[in-house]
């Protein structure tokens, strides 16, 4: 069952368009990462599927509801972590939480979200005075206080140090083991890697790539780079091959092989490749 | 929760979070007591020409009405903008909460604000500058309606002001000389009737003028109503006026207010 479905989404601003007819699935309990360079249409089309922003042509359902005709009670459903927010700073994170929660039928309750994000020390504190990467988890706390069976994250680890962002991953797939469907937007190909089900690449409003992590742009099937240290140099070659190759190399050096290192396309070599194909044409 | 609930609870924690902004207790509490501090001490033993009643006695009122504007119109014209920026009003409007109890928090904070600074300027005007109280239940409720009415009136004119300003910045850039402006031409810290005539005339436009005089209805003694512009405090024409600019920026807020940044 689709959570969001998209089709032929259209979006322009001042004449230019933004988004050009975009198809986009996300399935029930799936982690979709929306990736693509900056300034090409992922937040207008998150803020579309988010019910704050108008199309101008195309058909989006979300939770079986067209988000341009949204109510209330469909907000009950969903959860939203903005790209930046830098409201509530006089609120402590247990006060801010309390009173989020009671704008739903079924929420958590501060102490579980608390705890869910791992804020149960700063409970008390006020949220101006949270680091960076407390204050985004906050956001996320804020963003399932409701039980959203989807959760709409924008950019959510943008600054953050790599500890902070394992800690963060942890907690995302923590919502995935509990069912619930994830639309992230991201920079990071490692984080989308990490997290995601499946990837979406947008590049100039179009989508260029729709597939897994690890098939993104090929690089399931390109060949492998095998580098090894013989005698001092270093060698490499390119192969379709490498259990082959490594198999020769076992042979030649008589047992261990220095140096041996087997490369695939990183993700971001893959991601790079499209758009720069897209941006290029 | 249930609606009522909700609009308590909001307004509860609006309240308690603006309280946490000590600049905001500040300006928004203590002004116009500090005013009638300075106003009180500099022109305490003067007269109003040949009444009996003294000059702090009359910008009572006027301070009462200043009150009513800092306290609904400017506290929402700048806060609003700031919450425009700051991501607030986005999250909220993402929210399963009514937009309406947004409205209702923010009314509940410029009510209680308005009473404080209410009660600090009636109690030291009293002790300290000799203003007198009235002391039957009449004039008690004129205070209440037209306070209620003013405030109303001024925070739905201040919402609808908000759309104006990018941010918080150039929102108290924007409303300050306006405020000032209205304080200047409608009677708040110089008697109305000694104004030139069209100041007056651009000043009886507007609501302040209006609540200010009404509220004079309620601290000067019945006879100064004379000293009035049309011999009378004219309580029916102030609750029309206060009504109409009700209307205005209730119809402006319904047309105009933004829960996002322009793109």
């Amino acid at each position: 069952m689709s959570v969001v479905d998209v089709r032929g989404l259209v979006r322009s601003y001042d004449g230019k368009c933004a988004v050009d007819h975009l198809d986009l699935t996300v399935e029930a309990g799936q982690c979709l990462a929306m990736l693509g360079p900056n300034g090409a249409g992922k937040t207008t089309t998150v803020e579309i599927l988010e019910g704050y922003r108008r199309r101008d042509a195309g058909e989006v359902s979300v939770l079986d509801v067209d988000p341009a005709k949204v109510d209330k009670r469909w907000r009950q459903r969903i959860g939203i972590v903005l790209q930046e927010a830098h409201d509530l700073g006089d609120a402590t994170v247990e006060e801010a939480l309390r009173h989020f929660s009671h704008f739903y039928k079924h929420p958590r309750s501060a102490d579980e979200a608390t705890d869910l994000v791992g804020l149960t020390e700063q409970a008390n504190q006020r949220i101006g005075s949270l680091s960076g990467g407390q204050r985004r988890r906050l956001d996320v706390a804020l963003g399932v206080i409701g039980r959203p069976e989807l959760l709409f994250l924008d950019e959510p680890t943008t600054g953050f140090d790599p500890e902070a962002r394992r800690v963060f991953w942890g907690l995302i797939n923590r919502l995935k083991a509990d069912g619930v469907t994830i639309l992230l937007t991201t920079h990071y190909l490692e984080e989308a890697d990490a997290l995601a089900d499946r990837v979406v690449v947008i590049a100039k409003g179009r989508k260029v790539a729709d597939t897994t992590p690890d098939e993104l742009g090929g690089r399931d099937r390109d060949k492998v780079t095998v580098r090894w240290n013989d005698a001092g140099v270093e060698r490499s070659e390119e192969t379709d091959t490498p259990t082959r190759t490594v198999q020769r190399l076992v042979e030649h050096f008589g047992g261990e092989v220095p140096g041996l290192e087997i490369v695939r396309m990183t993700l971001e070599q893959a991601y790079l490749n499209l758009v720069n194909r897209e941006e290029d044409s | 929760m249930n609606y009522l609930r909700l609009c308590v609870d909001r307004s509860r924690f609006e309240i308690r979070v603006t309280l946490r902004d000590k600049n905001a207790v500040f300006f928004m509490m203590l002004l116009p007591i500090f005013l009638l501090v300075i106003f009180g001490s500099v022109l305490s033993s003067n007269k109003i020409g040949s009444t009996n009643v003294s000059y702090s006695q009359y910008i009572v009122a006027g301070l009462l009405a200043s009150g009513i504007l800092y306290s609904s119109f400017q506290q929402l014209a700048i806060a609003i903008p700031e919450e425009r920026v700051s991501g607030a009003l986005k999250r909220l409007a993402g929210s399963p909460m009514p937009s309406s109890v947004y409205f209702i928090g923010k009314f509940a904070v410029a009510l209680f604000v308005y009473i404080f600074q209410a009660i600090f300027l009636l109690a030291i005007g009293h002790f300290a500058y000799h203003i007198t109280l009235p002391t039957s239940l009449g004039p008690w409720l004129t205070f209440l309606w037209v306070s209620l009415l003013g405030l109303a009136t001024s925070a739905l004119l201040g919402i609808a002001f908000s759309s104006l300003p990018k941010d918080g910045k150039s929102a108290g850039a924007l409303t300050t000389p306006i405020v000032l402006f209205f304080q200047f031409t409608s009677g708040v810290y110089f008697i109305y009737t000694g104004l030139p005539k069209w100041m007056q005339g651009i000043a009886a436009l507007f609501p302040l003028k209006w609540m200010a005089q009404a509220l004079r209805g309620v601290f000067l003694p019945k006879y100064f109503a004379r000293a009035e512009v049309a011999h009378s405090f004219e309580f029916p024409k102030a609750a029309l006026v206060m009504f109409a600019w009700a209307l205005i920026g209730a119809v402006l807020c319904s047309r105009t207010f933004r829960w996002l940044e322009k793109t």
